[in-house]
């Protein structure tokens, strides 16, 4: 699977990403905000967490308009796979490639620790190693984490099974719980845990790495 | 030219900054503020003279980066 994984200034989980997806057995090159193009024949692009531009504006509302981002754009509409983590599920609903928007946490708080996520969907490249229905473990740290979108947008994506995890105890004011949503298509996914951070024993455990065993599976080319 | 962009959340999006500075003005005593909502201003210094393109202008701007239409409303002010 060949891999990029987007920088802008500020982001903070770039490397980690890099690694997680490196350590499943990806080709990963770092692309800068900056850039114009992405590196041809890409399976997939990671948009990590960090707080890109420093959160200036909105979240992620500066990098979701830089050069590289229109060209992220291009890749998921033409059918490529592109994964936001945190920050960069903000990203992506700035983009408009996912629906709704992260507001501040409910509780006003920062909030960086381990939470339960109950597997939603097992219908993606993403999520395909998971069993439905299991409670997994995996870090967020983040301050606008608080998924929300009109009535009709969630009732969307929960009857068309775009829901791909939610919190078992909400810890951010998040509608329906959500914690991580799929485009139409199911090849963009955005979400606010880090399962990067929960990718091998040294973090601490290993619920996150079945994301990057499933995402080199489904994306190994023919 | 100026233009002074005026950007709130929504009618219906919940506002914990607003709420929390609801909640500290009834600590000191102020009694009877029903709600509290907080917003962002912006203010832009634009060559444009012409005020109907600025203020047509200034919505392009608003709906492509200003504001995210998702959660948030704006008006514009010429000034």
């Amino acid at each position: 699977m060949r891999a990029a994984v987007v920088v802008f200034p500020g982001s903070n989980c770039d490397r980690d990403l890099a690694v997680a997806l490196e350590k499943a057995g990806a080709d990963v090159t770092m692309v800068w905000h900056k850039d114009t193009d992405l590196p041809k024949g890409l399976d997939f692009v990671g948009v990590p967490g960090g707080f890109s531009f420093g959160d200036y504006l909105r979240c992620g509302a500066i990098a979701a308009r830089s050069p590289i981002c229109r060209s992220v754009v291009d890749f998921a509409n033409k059918g490529g796979h592109v994964f936001g983590v945190c920050n960069g599920f903000q990203i992506l609903t700035e983009t408009g490639l996912l629906p709704g928007a992260l507001l501040q946490n409910a509780g006003l708080k920062y909030i960086c620790k381990n939470v339960g996520l109950k597997v939603e969907s097992t219908n993606s490249a993403f999520t395909a190693g998971y069993t439905a229905g299991s409670e997994i473990t995996i870090p967020v740290a983040h301050h606008e984490g608080n998924y929300t979108a009109d009535a009709e947008t969630v009732a969307m994506l929960q009857a068309e099974d775009r829901v791909a995890f939610t919190y078992t105890d909400n810890p951010n004011g998040a509608t329906a719980d959500i914690a991580g949503i799929f485009s139409e298509n199911r090849r963009v996914l955005g979400m606010m845990p880090h399962p990067e951070r929960m990718a091998e024993p040294a973090h601490g455990g290993t619920d996150g790495a079945p994301m990057f065993a499933s995402l080199i599976n489904a994306l190994i080319p023919a | 030219m100026k233009a002074r962009v005026h950007v709130m959340l929504k009618n219906g999006v919940l506002d914990p900054q607003g709420a929390a500075v609801r909640h500290a003005l009834g600590t000191l005593g102020f009694e009877g503020v029903n709600g509290v909502r907080q917003g962002k201003v912006i203010e832009l210094d634009l060559a444009e003279t012409d005020k109907a393109k600025a203020e047509a202008s200034v919505a392009q701007m608003c709906d492509k980066l200003l504001a995210n239409a998702v959660i948030e409303s704006y008006t514009v002010e010429l000034i």
